[in-house]
């Protein structure tokens, strides 16, 4: 370790090197817990209720979009495995 | 004499997400987000649509198995294997697509490479420790590649004074390094 890594030009490019993700894949990221929970509350319900667990079925998207969260793909692919596992 | 709010440690934060506190992942999240990114795009340059599976695919494993890692500490390393380990996996099934034998073509390339992440990341967790509008400065005009113009704009200041600034802030980063552990920023890697 030597004074010369901590250099004006060497902190210059180690700061420009981690330019910020996209906003929206760390909101995504960030909104892990919530989403998770919305799944487990959506098979929850399922599990006890035939008539919505054939609407889930039906369109997953609109069953992850009614508890607030948007319906990426991985979300709904996420809910489809679930499913599949009931 | 200002005071600034030290951030919690990797360890702190990583014993609050497994308690359950949202806004504690919602951190954790902020905190490795451009070092996961800058593996995926940087170290493995894989394309921005495969980045972005191996990012959320890498949080969401986190997420799932963070209880098993083995020291609160070692939260860093863990990421950057689990991020790794899924942008090989990307690039296999590419490659397999382009029946091509090689799945990274220069191994040494992309160490130097992630090594590089590695040190920038230690220079953002420093750069977390500074006060807010230096904080605000460095990342705007290094990181985010802002003007001196967008930068004035944005936090109110005279475009005139921010080359300045950035030299006293840089001088701050460099004292916030330099009292951390010499290992954390490592030479002789290049």
């Amino acid at each position: 370790m030597t004074t010369s890594d901590y250099s004006e030009q060497r902190l210059s490019e180690l700061l420009s090197a981690l330019p910020p993700a996209p906003e929206a894949w760390v909101r995504a990221a960030q909104e892990l817990p919530l989403a998770r929970r919305s799944l487990d509350d959506i098979v929850e319900r399922a599990r006890a209720d035939v008539e919505y667990r054939r609407q889930v079925l039906a369109d997953l998207e609109a069953a992850v979009a009614q508890t607030g969260v948007e319906p990426d793909r991985r979300l709904v692919n996420a809910l489809r495995r679930r499913f599949s596992e009931l | 004499m200002r005071i600034v709010a030290v951030p919690p440690s990797d360890a702190e934060l990583v014993a609050r997400c497994r308690a359950g506190d949202d806004d504690a992942w919602r951190e954790l999240v902020e905190r490795f987000s451009r070092y996961i990114y800058g593996i995926a795009v940087q170290g493995f340059r894989l394309s921005e649509e495969e980045a972005e599976d191996v990012f959320q695919d890498v949080f969401a494993r986190a997420y799932e198995h963070l209880g098993e890692l083995r020291s609160d500490d070692a939260v860093r390393p863990w990421l950057a294997q689990l991020t790794r380990r899924r942008c090989i996996d990307t690039m296999r099934a590419g490659k397999r697509e382009h029946a091509t034998d090689e799945i990274i073509e220069d191994p040494a390339d992309v160490e130097d490479r992630l090594a590089r992440l590695d040190d920038a990341l230690t220079v953002q967790q420093a750069l977390a420790e500074l006060s807010g509008p230096c904080r605000e400065i460095l990342d705007r005009f290094f990181a985010r590649d802002e003007s001196y113009r967008t930068i004035g704009e944005a936090l109110d200041l005279p475009a005139g004074t921010i080359a300045s600034r950035i030299s006293r802030c840089l001088a701050k980063l460099r004292e916030t390094l330099e009292g951390r552990n010499p290992v954390a920023v490592r030479s002789g890697r290049r």
